[in-house]
């Protein structure tokens, strides 16, 4: 932690460095979902696989956070006044709600544990297509990233395939709730595949692939897992979230609360 | 390891001491050993050392540069850069390391990458897969650190650090760790 953070919100308006800090932001606020299970999980052993997950998601959130601080330096670098590269604790900690970019998806509440499965299926399929990309990144550091995360990633695919086939493929009480978390989580599921202006950006610089690039990989992945868990694969719903736009749920904000009351309490407090 | 051919005194000197320094999660190998010293440089005013973290999230990357620090003191100056690119992989851990590994009771990981291949280049492709895995036994048997049973069992995918999962062997009934294949 730097012990010299300033009070001051930083924001990022520079479109390569919102590429990145949204799947930062994306990588984080799932960690901190995660990171909720410590203590709670249903058995040891879920505990440890929860928390060695969000592990894996924050060391990749601490990597693009810090690289999206330096993108945007480096678009102020000409402007009058530039100030210094946001670091990655002022980037988690500092900054407001709207300024955070991950799509809705990852902030829902955990729920049961059917509902916490799916979604790190959900986010791993998306997470694993994209992060292969990235590995061709025209910004070496991103594909550095990348390249390591892919791997990572893969055991965390594996492990939620395993769960949702189990659970979706199991007692009565284990299908019902694994099919009552596929119709709560699959309105969010457009979100991660609509591409927009930052995305244009990032395609023309070669910094990344367009999202809407990696549905057919995404859905090619969900399928099977879904027909080994006999669950029927939802329709899709026409309202798309715009988290990476800045637009929360009514739940970003009271998890915010709790990940950086301590920071905002005791400014540059360290461990 | 690189260095180790160049024959400079000062810098032998520098990886045998790195050579002893353990990691801090899994103490029965040395840094050099895991894989993770990837140069060692000789400065104006010390000595550059760089590290390639295994993985992301590991709650050591920060302990293991310090310990660096603090057994290089006497070289002068330490700078410890982090390399990101190419990725570690566990094919980077020495043969040393393996053996040592298994006589501690952690099964070594199986090769990532074919014979041919170059470790870690980092652009070998990873195709979105699924691994069909109907029984961990079966599909990729781990053998016992102990007694070299192959009938063992996954207990639990992930353990206590995020680089080791969880087996029990059927043949002694030990219980043990094994070292993820990265």
């Amino acid at each position: 932690m730097n012990a010299e953070v300033k009070m001051l919100a930083p924001v990022v308006t520079d479109a390569g460095a919102q590429y990145v800090l949204r799947i930062g932001d994306a990588c984080l606020v799932l960690s901190h979902r995660l990171s909720e299970w410590c203590g709670h999980a249903p058995m040891l052993e879920e505990d440890l696989a929860l928390g060695n997950i969000a592990l894996d998601l924050l060391g990749q959130a601490r990597a693009l956070l810090t690289r999206a601080g330096q993108l945007q330096a480096a678009s102020e670098a000409q402007a009058p006044g530039h100030r210094q590269a946001a670091d990655e604790d002022q980037l988690a900690y500092l900054r407001e709600e709207r300024h955070f970019l991950n799509p809705v998806l990852m902030e829902l509440p955990r729920g049961d544990f059917a509902f916490t499965q799916l979604r790190n299926l959900m986010a791993a399929c998306w997470l694993l297509s994209l992060w292969d990309r990235l590995r061709d990144s025209s910004d070496a550091e991103v594909a550095a990233i990348a390249a390591k995360a892919v791997k990572e990633v893969q055991y965390h695919q594996q492990h939620a395939a395993d769960w949702v086939v189990r659970l979706g493929d199991g007692t009565e009480e284990s299908t019902r709730r694994m099919q009552a978390a596929l119709t709560q989580l699959w309105p969010y599921v457009g979100e991660l595949f609509a591409s927009d202006a930052v995305d244009a950006a990032a395609v023309a610089s070669g910094l990344g692939p367009a999202w809407s690039e990696l549905r057919d990989d995404w859905d090619a992945a969900m399928a099977a897992v879904l027909a080994d868990a006999g669950l029927p694969r939802p329709q899709d719903t026409p309202h798309v979230y715009a988290g990476r736009q800045g637009v929360h749920s009514e739940h970003m904000g009271h998890m915010l609360a709790t990940m950086q009351h301590l920071q905002r309490t005791y400014p540059g407090g360290v461990w | 390891m690189q260095a180790h051919d160049q024959g400079c005194g000062r810098l032998s000197a520098a990886w045998e001491v790195l050579a002893q320094v353990p990691d801090p999660e899994v103490p029965a190998i040395s840094l050099v050993e895991l894989g993770i010293v990837r140069d060692l440089l000789e400065t104006a005013d010390g000595v550059e050392v760089v590290l390639t973290p295994t993985y992301s999230g590991c709650p050591a990357t920060e302990a293991i540069e310090q310990q660096v620090r603090e057994s290089l003191s006497r070289f002068g100056t330490v700078t410890v850069t982090l390399r990101r690119a190419p990725a570690w992989t566990t094919d980077w851990i020495t043969p040393e390391g393996r053996e040592k590994l298994r006589a501690y009771g952690i099964a070594p990981p199986g090769r990532v990458h074919r014979e041919g291949g170059e470790a870690g280049d980092g652009v070998q492709a990873v195709p979105i897969r699924l691994v069909r895995r109907p029984s961990a036994a079966v599909a990729d048997p781990v053998a016992c650190p102990r007694c070299g049973s192959a009938h063992t069992e996954r207990l639990s995918a992930f353990g206590s650090t995020a680089c080791k999962s969880l087996y029990r062997c059927l043949a002694c009934r030990e219980p043990f760790e094994f070292f993820k294949p990265l």
